[in-house]
């Protein structure tokens, strides 16, 4: 199915990207605030293609964040896998709300994945300090949104994709 | 979904994923070298850039520096050979030494509620699982995954990390545990009448196996005494500059070499 598209090369050169700017050094006050830009980027294409990207390649790259971020293999793969299902089933309707609704719809879901990794830490046994500041990358995804949809679109629509 | 949930149970309980890890890790490892080089370049850049006389007046610095500690080392040598002898006197086992080789830590985050590290030695470098890590001035942590090239290492300020440990003053025996803290470390299973004091400085006593005896691990910085509990509440200051440090020291114990490289001859002639 993904032959038909000659430019499909940009999703994972995208969710990469996305990898790459979770792995990038921040200053240790700034670490807790960093968007989960991995989620973003995979919730984007399922919403934009969803007949085209699939549940194969967000896991395959939720997999290489758990070896990257050291937290058992699977952690990430869960929660993304699982929110990623919800916008594949439900893409016409987000596809046509106005961003603050679409924003909204995807801080729920992030919130839902941090929730789904926090239980799971829960019950390996690894706790989390400070609980509130553990949700901030939700609301800081929900923010930045927009910006991602906009440039994520903008990407698909010079190259063709759909 | 069912084969993530089954992959986390899989790789909480046993240890066969190791191998989908490593292939996966060795995906990773371009990300990681992609993401490392800004700092590298940074690094190379001030070199090149630096002034000669800058490089003269730190060359200058080093051989001073140079001169001090092989003098330091000089008085050591004889300690440690002094000790040898005493240690024979009385039929000790005799510490060997170690092995030592340089890694650099990546410039790469993870997940910002464990203090974790990745380092750029892997199993190709023959480092393994539970390999100690020391920096200049103590312990810092141990090897929890080996991969080709690069290791994830465990600090020893991680919630989850303790370290069997002894006072050099009296030799009382305590575990040193992290408390998620780059700063703390919490001493427990101290009893209230022991003699403990702040300043007291903490060693490795080698009794868990995995790192090596009588290596530097912190500094008693706060005691407290509470009348209705069994144990000091006691913390000390990491020596080891935990978060600092880019560069660590990987050990290799040269009589657990010894031991292993026998057992595998051993089971090589059982046949």
């Amino acid at each position: 199915m993904m032959t038909h598209c000659k430019n499909y090369w940009v999703v994972p050169v995208s969710l990469s990207i996305a990898l790459v700017l979770t792995i990038m050094p921040l200053p240790p006050h700034l670490q807790p605030f960093r968007p989960d830009w991995l989620s973003l980027v995979v919730l984007y294409w399922g919403m934009a293609i969803p007949s085209r990207f699939g549940l194969g390649l967000a896991c395959l790259f939720a997999l290489l964040l758990d070896v990257s971020q050291g937290t058992l293999l699977g952690q990430h793969a869960f929660g993304l896998c699982l929110i990623l299902y919800v916008v594949l089933r439900m893409h016409r309707q987000v596809r046509v709300s106005s961003f603050i609704q679409q924003a909204l719809f995807i801080a729920v879901l992030l919130l839902l994945k941090q929730l789904l990794v926090l239980w799971v830490d829960g019950i390996v046994g690894r706790s989390v300090e400070n609980l509130w500041l553990y949700f901030a990358p939700s609301l800081i995804g929900m923010l930045l949104w927009p910006f991602v949809f906009i440039i994520l679109r903008d990407i698909r629509r010079s190259l063709h994709i759909r | 979904m069912a084969l993530s949930a089954a992959a986390m149970l899989t790789d909480h309980r046993h240890q066969h994923l190791q191998e989908v890890r490593n292939s996966l890790s060795q995906a990773l490892y371009p990300l990681q070298y992609l993401v490392n080089l800004p700092s590298r370049l940074a690094n190379w850049s001030s070199e090149i850039f630096s002034s000669h006389g800058q490089l003269l007046q730190e060359n200058q610095r080093l051989k001073q520096q140079q001169l001090l500690l092989q003098a330091r080392l000089q008085k050591l040598e004889i300690i440690d050979s002094e000790n040898a002898r005493l240690r024979e006197l009385l039929h000790a086992s005799f510490k060997v030494g170690e092995n030592v080789l340089v890694a650099e830590m990546l410039a790469v985050d993870m997940d910002p509620y464990r203090q974790q590290v990745v380092i750029n030695k892997g199993s190709n470098d023959d480092a393994y699982e539970g390999q100690p890590l020391i920096d200049a001035h103590g312990i810092i942590g141990q090897i929890i995954h080996a991969y080709p090239y690069s290791s994830e290492a465990l600090l020893l300020t991680d919630l989850s990390h303790s370290i069997p440990a002894q006072l050099n003053r009296n030799g009382l025996r305590t575990i040193v545990s992290g408390t998620g803290k780059t700063n703390q470390l919490e001493l427990l299973y101290i009893s209230n009448s022991a003699d403990i004091r702040i300043g007291d400085r903490i060693i490795s006593s080698g009794l868990g196996r995995i790192f090596p005896a009588n290596y530097p691990i912190g500094v008693v910085s706060s005691v407290k005494h509470y009348p209705g509990r069994d144990f000091v509440e006691a913390y000390a200051t990491p020596s080891a500059h935990v978060g600092r440090s880019r560069e660590v020291l990987l050990v290799w114990d040269k009589a657990k070499l010894a031991a292993d490289t026998q057992a595998t001859e051993a089971a090589k002639a059982r046949p």
